[in-house]
């Protein structure tokens, strides 16, 4: 074998041998550093995942939204307000949409009830999203009854469940006629909730919504963009919310490391004595201090990130699901796409790993360099 | 007996190998969920759907991007702040102050109604 591996092969075991001479020491800082990248890493793939699904699926979503404000609250559109939005160049096609909230005291959650034309949902009929079928055990042409906020009981028959692989997007989904909704809503015949517009050029996306603010000043443009950044942000702040509880023990990590590191025990001190006094060069002990700290920190990234996969896309974050996911009733069940950022991953190595083996080397250093005599005494 | 040396390195390589597969393994893993990534994105263009079912418990959580700012702050005048930075930001003096101050809240003595 060639000689340098075989010396790097013999500090090794050297190295190994003076853990082992620390066994319960070591082993703890080892289970602290690994449960500390395995928290972190599942906290940036979990928010990684759910951030990159949000920002593909809701590419889908409309160019343009048109809510009317009245005195800075979201209203309903009037009728004739589609009218007035005539012939904006760019403007591909302009719905009305119609939804709202619907409070239901049996599960003590929050549906979203969606109008839609008549050809996908026949009047008296709803289409449910998975976790709401779940939670109120329905199934397909079973029938559910609703009291509306008039007082009024309206029962419909669920003619599907949206698939569950749409859960993550439906799962409090309930989609009706356009008749059933203004009756059970009491919707003001001509009013709609918002507007919905397509525009076909995604350069002109902006100039429309100045035009439509120009048009309609009591009105505010939502654009498609802005419905995905808004969703980055929100995984974003949620990251950074459970960061700032988790500094409390990254800092008392890095206070245990940064102990272990760079402060040395005197037996520490006494072993690198003995070495030098028996022959071993300065380059050797840091060298040697290097792999020790090589060891634990590789086996702590890679055991941790590891674990914070299986956790993530396996368990489905079962540690974070209730911080990052909220605290809605209606809990929507999802598997995660499995994608792995490579750059935030050789952040975390670089943040973990680095520090850790750096800060061994100074005091190894300082140690290493002082007469074994001195060291010893 | 095998040398501590090669155990150890033999089980860094073995954890670098699983984690480096994972990496190999991402494209075709994420390929795998591409058609209900894309049924999704029909079902948000079919329907028009503009946010996640993630948190169902108020309005401006169920749909943010279609909330405005500050819609936590309009279920009435003086509502709770659902902020989370409201656990960090100490409430304004003047609700805290001792209620023998000089300048006592008036809310709730008026003799018409508020």
């Amino acid at each position: 074998m060639n000689p340098w591996l075989e010396k790097q092969r013999h500090l090794i075991d050297f190295t190994l041998a003076s853990l082992a001479r620390r066994k319960t020491r070591n082993i703890g800082l080892l289970v602290a550093y690994t449960l500390l990248v395995f928290v972190l890493a599942s906290l940036t793939l979990f928010s990684n995942a759910l951030r990159s699904e949000a920002k593909y699926v809701l590419a889908g979503s409309p160019e343009v939204i048109l809510q009317r404000m009245v005195a800075g609250r979201h209203d309903l559109i009037p009728p004739g307000y589609l009218e007035q939005i005539g012939r904006i160049r760019g403007v591909q096609k302009k719905e009305g949409r119609l939804w709202g909230y619907y409070y239901d005291p049996v599960l003590n959650a929050n549906y979203t009830f969606m109008a839609r034309p008549a050809s996908e949902v026949a009047d008296g009929m709803i289409m449910v999203g998975e976790a709401l079928a779940r939670e109120r055990g329905l199934a397909k042409n079973n029938t559910i009854s609703f009291r509306s906020y008039s007082g009024k009981l309206f029962t419909f028959e669920v003619a599907a469940v949206l698939s569950p692989d749409s859960e993550l997007l439906s799962a409090d989904l309930v989609l009706l006629s356009e008749d059933d909704f203004r009756r059970f809503f009491e919707y003001p015949e001509g009013h709609y909730t918002d507007i919905a517009l397509s525009v076909a050029n995604p350069q002109e996306v902006r100039n429309v919504a100045a035009k439509l603010t120009a048009a309609l000043p009591d009105s505010r443009p939502i654009l498609r963009e802005e419905v995905q950044r808004t969703y980055q942000s929100v995984f974003d702040w949620r990251e950074g919310i459970l960061l700032t509880v988790l500094a409390g023990a990254i800092l008392a990590f890095a206070i245990l490391a940064w102990e272990k590191a760079a402060g040395l025990s005197a037996e520490e001190k006494r072993e690198i004595g003995i070495l030098k006094a028996i022959g071993w060069e300065t380059g050797d002990v840091i060298r040697m201090k290097i792999w020790e700290g090589l060891l634990i920190s590789l086996t702590a990234f890679l055991g941790g990130f590891l674990a914070a996969y299986v956790h993530v896309f396996h368990f489905g974050a079962a540690v974070f699901e209730p911080v990052l996911k909220g605290w809605s009733v209606l809990y929507p069940k999802f598997a995660l796409v499995p994608a792995v950022d490579g750059l935030q991953v050789a952040t975390l190595f670089f943040f973990t790993v680095f520090p850790y083996t750096a800060a061994i080397l100074v005091p190894i250093w300082r140690a290493a360099i002082t007469d074994p005599d001195a060291v010893m005494r | 007996m095998s040398r501590p040396s090669t155990v150890a390195l033999v089980i860094i390589g073995l954890l670098a190998c699983a984690v480096l597969g994972i990496f190999a393994f991402s494209g075709p893993l994420t390929a795998a969920h591409q058609p209900r990534l894309d049924a999704n994105r029909e079902l948000v263009a079919r329907f028009g759907l503009t946010d996640l079912a993630l948190f169902t418990e108020a309005r401006y959580t169920r749909h943010p991007s279609q909330a405005d700012l500050h819609s936590a702050l309009q279920d009435h005048p003086g509502a709770f702040d659902h902020f989370p930075s409201g656990s960090l930001l100490s409430p304004p003096a003047h609700l805290t102050r001792d209620r023998t101050d000089s300048h006592e809240p008036v809310a709730g003595k008026t003799a018409s109604p508020d």
